[in-house]
């Protein structure tokens, strides 16, 4: 083998291999990407019942209700549109009336949501950054008592929620 | 008071890692090379101070002092002992004081090996390693100090995160930042040929044992964080191809990649200039992953806090040192000696090979993880890119890795023959093939791709046993079919053979743990005790639902039995709720019930007020290989890494009077 054909294996396999990964990116960024939607985006229609995306806002006060067999449902509201939830399986530890989620999953045909994933915050001040900015557009985000809000685990705002105890 | 010292120490270690860092430049410019030398007692004071100041806050966090700000948040008098200790890099703050003690950990053993590396490239990669520990004790010091104080101190802490209490904060974060911050000593490296302009074999060598070091630790930071999510999360997965996840696959990706070049590159004097760009690459990944995780770019468990300007310091260090060594590389690389390009068909070809797959892989993962932020930041359009993505990208490129990999073992270096190599490997081809025939027949009816990947699992543990095999059988006219002559050569391998062979096989008996969990089961019910819940070939009955509790938490437990679906008892398991007071936050214990390889995993819902309790059970089948695979793989890295030719010290010359199990030098 000269060293041309050497060299020009080298760079056609580099080039096979390449192309492989690029083509792979580009089918599954058409297919597999799931986009972050507010209720009031889903009121207005813009999403077709079964095309999967992520729905996030506050659980609506008073909605929860438990069905058998480990059936929940819920509302989930940013008080310009509120979708019903529904979902089968057990509730994260920090999933609360009021409190901010995000669920994924589809439409049905008659509008309410099947979530098979419900993720809620990670801690007590933690809230999902799509839930927190979604509230911050809709003017519903809660500044803490410093001006600070309340999302960012900053020092201060747990210091001062600590001595209000 | 010792707190105080610990902050001076701190500021003391950034003061000498200027000196480190400015003197190998000084000894350059005014001809005096002896300066040079002080770059070795700079990298000790370094590591001493950082040390100290790391002791500091440990004292602090067991003592209680709720002076210190970052005790007051992150601890509580009531908080068991284990976890006031690995509390200290449970936080921002302390996990950055945590990075750069190893950071200069590093230093110091570079500065102590001392025969490996000729004096210009171990100064100047000192010099590069002081650089990045200035520029990151900076960042602590300016926007991430653990020792501010608050007057007056409350009487007791916030807490740790519940989460976070557990035994996996006590060995993850150390496993993974020494794998992760390991990457910088080769970067270090890389910096320092390209600023001398030098690099050869001796370079290779001297690189390789970092490498594997670092590779070793990052592995089993993976798998320990990996199954630490798995039991702690209760979800009952065990890669979630979440963003913090990917940020430390990348580097481990890259490392592996590089592990393997750096063999070309000692071997063959070949592949130099792009093992040089994939040293840069890797610590690259690892800072962007340091970033990632800690700007609050993106929430998740690992997010202590997020705050603008600690996200804009990162970036602005991930900046300098990405943007200034591919400056650096884009200007020095030309200069260097080119290697040879060589036969397609070889061990080193099967190596470009690995490389050029493994480098696709990383990059597919790093568009999947930086995709959605970018997309938000020009457009404000929020996307998750999920599992599907990457297991559609990232598995396509694995799959021909991993067919590969036997073959490149048994490839001969220069100019290999793929019919000898597909020959000695026969029996490989036919165990696999019957491993995956039978795993079909056994579980027909279920999935169809997993028992194609159970015979890859097969054929690449197979494979790495029969070039071991091969091997000490020997070629041509020394091939032996004596046993005891064969195992007198197996044994007399050098280590780094068997190394990679375990490594190899560790990759297989991963492959099969994945593979596995397609048959994983789930089943979701409600019980009452008494009542039973089935899931695959077990069955989990409720004994009794009961309050207990711990040292700072109370728990409401459920207490199960695992039976066989004959009714043979296997054991108890329990699975509750714990709830912490201290931060009024309450956690899933999830239950989990080994047998074999396989596990019962029990997953605690709500309690409701009639006594029964929501209960989710999953069955996941030969789920441990997946992490001692890690472990074997771990396993043959550390092995390699005790091999004669990884100890950087020893000459060449003196190597034929040493005893052939001369005592490992890492």
């Amino acid at each position: 083998m000269t060293r041309k054909s050497r060299r020009l294996t080298l760079i056609a396999s580099c080039g096979a291999v390449l192309a492989v990964a690029v083509g792979l990116i580009l089918w599954q960024m058409s297919g597999s990407i799931v986009f972050f939607r507010s209720p009031a985006e889903v009121a207005a229609r813009v999403v077709a019942p079964g095309t999967r995306f992520r729905l996030g806002g506050l659980v609506l006060d008073g909605s929860l209700k438990r069905g058998p067999d480990q059936t929940v449902d819920f509302s989930v509201t940013d008080t310009k549109g509120t979708i019903p939830v529904q979902y089968k399986g057990l509730l994260p530890d920090l999933f609360r009336e009021g409190q901010g989620v995000v669920a994924e999953g589809m439409l049905d045909t008659g509008g309410t949501f099947r979530a098979d994933t419900v993720l809620a915050k990670h801690d007590e001040s933690y809230m999902p950054r799509e839930v927190a900015d979604a509230l911050k557009a809709q003017g519903r985000w809660q500044e803490g008592k410093d001006g600070k809000p309340v999302k960012a685990e900053s020092p201060d705002t747990s210091l001062g929620k600590r001595s209000e105890r | 008071m010792i707190v105080e010292v610990g902050h001076f120490a701190l500021a003391l270690a950034l003061a000498l890692s200027v000196i480190q860092a400015a003197m190998p430049v000084w000894a350059a410019r005014s001809g005096d090379e002896t300066l040079r030398e002080t770059t070795v007692p700079a990298a000790l004071g370094v590591f001493a101070c950082i040390l100290f100041a790391f002791g500091a806050l440990t004292y602090a966090h067991v003592m209680s002092d709720f002076s210190v700000k970052n005790v007051v948040e992150n601890s509580h008098t009531m908080k068991p002992l284990i976890y006031k200790i690995s509390g200290v890099w449970g936080n921002h703050e302390g996990s950055m004081l945590l990075w750069v003690l190893i950071l200069s950990l590093f230093g110091a053993m570079v500065a102590v090996a001392k025969n490996s590396v000729p004096p210009v490239l171990r100064t100047n990669t000192l010099a590069v390693q002081a650089l990045i520990t200035f520029v990151f004790v900076l960042f602590i010091i300016t926007t991430s100090n653990p020792f501010d104080r608050v007057a007056p101190a409350p009487l007791e802490g916030n807490d740790l995160n519940p989460l976070l209490q557990d035994f996996g904060l006590a060995v993850h974060p150390p496993l993974l930042y020494l794998g992760y911050v390991g990457f910088s000593i080769t970067f270090a490296f890389a910096a320092a040929a390209l600023i001398d302009g030098r690099i050869d074999a001796v370079w290779a060598r001297a690189v390789r044992p970092w490498t594997l070091t670092a590779w070793v630790f990052l592995t089993l930071g993976i798998a320990m964080g990996s199954y630490w999510a798995y039991y702690e999360l209760g979800w009952g997965g065990w890669w979630f191809w979440d963003p913090v996840e990917n940020a430390s696959l990348m580097p481990w990706i890259a490392g592996t990649a590089l592990l393997h070049s750096t063999v070309v590159m000692e071997k063959r004097d070949a592949l130099k200039v792009w093992t040089v760009l994939l040293s840069v690459l890797t610590f690259s990944l690892s800072l962007m992953g340091t970033f990632i995780v800690r700007s609050g770019l993106l929430t998740s468990v690992h997010t202590f806090a997020s705050d603008p300007t600690r996200g804009v310091f990162i970036l602005a260090i991930l900046v300098l040192f990405i943007g200034g060594s591919l400056t650096l590389f884009a200007w020095r690389a030309p200069s260097l000696r080119q290697g040879g390009l060589f036969a397609p068909i070889s061990r080193e070809g099967a190596l470009v090979m690995n490389n050029l797959f493994l480098v696709a892989a990383c990059a597919t993962v790093l568009v999947g993880t930086l995709y959605p932020l970018l997309l938000e930041m020009l457009t404000g359009e929020k996307i998750s890119v999920g599992p599907p993505f990457f297991n559609w990208t990232f598995v396509p490129l694995a799959i021909p890795l991993l067919l590969i990999v036997p073959f490149g073992q048994s490839l001969a270096w220069k100019r290999g023959d793929v019919a000898a190599a597909a020959q000695r490997l026969f029996a490989a081809f036919a165990f696999a093939f019957v491993v995956g025939i039978g795993t079909a027949a056994y579980t027909w009816g279920g999935p169809v791709m997993a028992p194609v990947a159970i015979g890859l699992g097969a054929y690449l543990i197979i494979g790495s046993a029969l070039e071991i095999l091969s091997r000490a059988r020997g070629y041509g006219n020394s091939r032996s079919r004596d046993l005891g002559t064969i195992a007198r050569r197996a044994i007399g391998l050098p280590r780094s053979a068997w190394g990679t062979a375990l490594a190899h096989a560790g990759v297989g008996v991963v492959v099969i743990g994945i593979a596995a969990q397609s048959w994983a089961l789930e089943g979701l019910g409600t019980l009452k005790p008494g009542q039973s819940l089935a899931v695959g070939p077990y069955v989990a009955t409720l004994d009794k639902v009961g309050p207990q509790s711990g040292e700072n938490y109370e728990e409401t437990a459920a207490f199960l039995t695992v039976r066989t679906a004959k009714g043979d008892t296997v054991g108890p398991v329990e699975t509750g709720k714990r709830f912490y007071p201290s931060r009024k936050m309450t956690v899933t214990e999830s239950g989990l019930m080994t047998i074999g390889f396989s596990q019962v995993y029990a997953s605690l819902g709500e309690v409701l007020p009639d006594g029964s309790i929501g209960l989710r059970l999953y069955y996941k089948p030969l789920i441990l290989l997946i992490w001692l695979g890690a472990v074997v793989m771990a396993l043959g890295g550390a092995l390699s890494l005790t091999d004669r030719r990884m100890r950087v010290g020893a000459p060449a010359k003196a190597r034929a009077k040493l005893p052939p199990h001369a005592v490992p030098a890492e």
